[in-house]
């Protein structure tokens, strides 16, 4: 049996039934509407796990299922080293968000993050304390900023209403997911022209770690069915 | 772990050398506040160290080194100078790929804090460690981090841009683009050149408030003051190129020893600034040769250290194995570091550590 990890609830679950059913696969949830018990219809041998979408990174590097729908800023930053622990099956085409760094508009002096750079060195010499950058993709951010080599900020914990904690004073610059720009903007804030940390999209992952031996017939059967190529290493 | 017992006999065998060579045993707790090294390293020490809450005290590090405990004590007592301490014990590394590089391992190390006579101290640690791990087919590296700050601090170009250099000198990337662009070497950025042109054209003041409502903690003052200093930098003239060579040929230098010193003696007639730290590079190798180590043919290369945790800021050196194995034993020449941790009081002050398991794995006891 092949276990696949779908989003439960909300928009998510529904493009992604819409994604399978275009390509022949039918998803749907069994009994109540609020149940968690879903059925495919269309492959043999495939079972349908609907799960919470922040924890199929999780349940994918725990071999707990084998294929998972989710999006791709979660499994960047919530699994180390994630290319070793998953594999890519196919973009989805929806769930689109850029994970971005953003300052307030009023800070016009800052457009890039050699700006942010700058900034930060000013700030903590003025304020006594690093820069700090409220966000809840700690992995991402950080990687980044390490990439691009920006010193003296931190980041501080933020799992809602980002865009609110520069007007409260818990941090001077976000890091965050915006699909519009429309929740910055009404909270004053811009995007850096080079703070593009990564573009999100909901994708289908197979688990390197989980154990292929009764799922790798289902799996070459899904596959050919949704005209998608088995990744190398899987299966 | 049948493996273990052999890296601590090889552990204890270093550990009774350096006690032998004059150092204080000292040991340092395994929980670390995170705070003082979250402040000394930025966020980037997050990925490497792991990171535990204590409910009442907040974030807490496993010690991932020694150095900064031992530097803290020694600080904090009012132990007579000079001083040398060694310690025993393990460290921690978080790893962030899955390729099995060592999470827990033991480390040796040996610190001198002598401000009496820098160049010796130097001499002494790399003595000990070269005699420590003879015999084991390994590559000693040799470098200088003080001799490219001096050359930066020399540069004729204005206090700002030394400071972002400086700033930058244990990233290299950041540091080359800097330079490139204080250089005049790289284009200003269309974002930056149209950042400038929107800063001229207006008082600071009135650009902020068209911009959006004043919010957050970064004051109109910080604002203002720094878009001053974009306009102020934007003005100021190219580091000269033939000035800009020479730090370029600086970062890439690699040489044996008594040739880099004669290179670097051939060069700083037109970089002056850099004469002090030129003289005390031929003071090591002085020293260094009183110890039985041969300049000519003592591997060096001016940016070794840039890229380890960012302390160094004089010699440094490394003994390698073949490949891209992490080093055997490396250290370096930490002065600022005692004046960071110090509160007021700072010594020059080198050490280095040992990994005894690499040890033990080419004796073939483990």
């Amino acid at each position: 049996m092949l276990k696949i990890g779908v989003p439960s609830k909300g928009r998510l679950m529904e493009k992604t039934f819409d994604w399978f059913g275009a390509r022949g696969v039918t998803m749907r949830q069994t009994g109540n509407e609020r149940e968690y018990s879903g059925a495919v219809e269309g492959v043999a041998g495939v079972e349908l796990v609907l799960l919470s979408a922040g924890e199929i990174p999780r349940e994918l590097s725990a071999g707990r299922i084998h294929l998972g729908v989710t999006g791709s800023d979660l499994v960047r930053d919530k699994l180390a080293d994630w290319a070793a622990q998953v594999a890519e099956v196919a973009p989805l085409g929806f769930g689109h968000a850029d994970l971005i760094l953003a300052v307030p508009a009023c800070w016009i002096d800052v457009d890039t993050l050699d700006d942010l750079d700058a900034a930060a060195a000013a700030f903590r010499a003025a304020h006594g304390f690093r820069l700090r950058i409220a966000t809840k993709y700690h992995r991402l951010v950080r990687e980044f900023l390490t990439a691009q080599g920006v010193a003296d900020y931190q980041l501080v914990d933020s799992q809602g209403a980002t865009e609110g904690t520069v007007k409260n004073l818990t941090a001077e610059a976000i890091a965050d997911i915006t699909s519009t720009g429309e929740t910055l903007r009404a909270n004053h804030l811009k995007i850096l022209s080079d703070g593009l940390i990564h573009q999100s999209q909901a994708t289908l992952y197979a688990a390197r770690g989980a154990d292929w031996a009764q799922a790798a017939a289902p799996l070459a059967a899904l596959a050919a069915r949704l005209g998608v190529a088995v990744p190398q290493g899987i299966g | 772990m049948i493996a273990k017992p052999a890296i601590r006999a090889e552990a204890e065998r270093l550990f009774a050398a350096f006690k032998a060579a004059g150092a204080l045993p000292v040991d340092a707790d395994i929980l670390q506040p995170a705070g003082t090294l979250l402040d000394l390293y930025g966020e980037d020490i997050r990925a490497r160290a792991y990171v535990t809450a204590d409910p009442l005290v907040g974030e807490m590090m496993l010690r991932p080194d020694f150095t900064v405990p031992v530097v803290q004590a020694h600080m904090a007592s009012l132990a007579e100078e000079p001083a040398r301490y060694c310690y025993m014990g393990e460290v921690f590394r978080k790893q962030e790929h899955l390729d099995a590089r060592a999470r827990e391992y033991l480390q040796v190390g040996f610190e001198i804090f002598d401000g009496a006579a820098p160049p010796q101290a130097d001499a002494e640690v790399f003595a000990l460690f070269s005699d420590l791990l003879q015999g084991l087919g390994l590559r000693a590296v040799t470098g200088d981090i003080g001799i490219l700050m001096a050359a930066v601090r020399g540069l004729d170009t204005t206090p700002r841009r030394k400071a972002a250099l400086l700033r930058h000198i244990w990233r290299p990337a950041r540091f080359r683009a800097l330079l490139d662009r204080f250089a005049g070497r790289a284009p200003v950025p269309p974002a930056r050149a149209q950042l400038l042109e929107t800063l001229a054209g207006g008082a600071p003041q009135a650009l902020i408030a068209a911009a959006g409502p004043l919010i957050g903690l970064r004051s109109e003052e910080d604002i203002a003051a720094r878009a001053a200093a974009l306009l102020e930098d934007a003005a100021a003239k190219p580091i000269a190129a033939p000035e800009a060579a020479m730090l370029y040929d600086l970062l890439g230098l690699q040489a044996p020893a008594r040739a880099a010193l004669d290179h670097l003696r051939g060069i700083t007639p037109l970089l002056p600034a850099i004469a002090p730290a030129v003289d005390r590079f031929a003071a090591r190798l002085d020293a260094l040769a009183a110890h039985g180590i041969d300049p000519v043919t003592l591997p060096f290369e001016a940016s070794l250290g840039r890229t380890s945790m960012e302390y160094y800021d004089g010699f440094t050196f490394a003994f390698l194995t073949d490949g891209n194995r992490p080093a055997v034993a490396s250290g370096g020449r930490y002065d600022a570091l005692t004046a960071v941790l110090g509160q007021g009081r700072q010594i020059p002050a080198m050490g280095g550590v040992i990994r005894p398991a690499m040890v033990a794995a080419l004796r073939g006891a483990v």
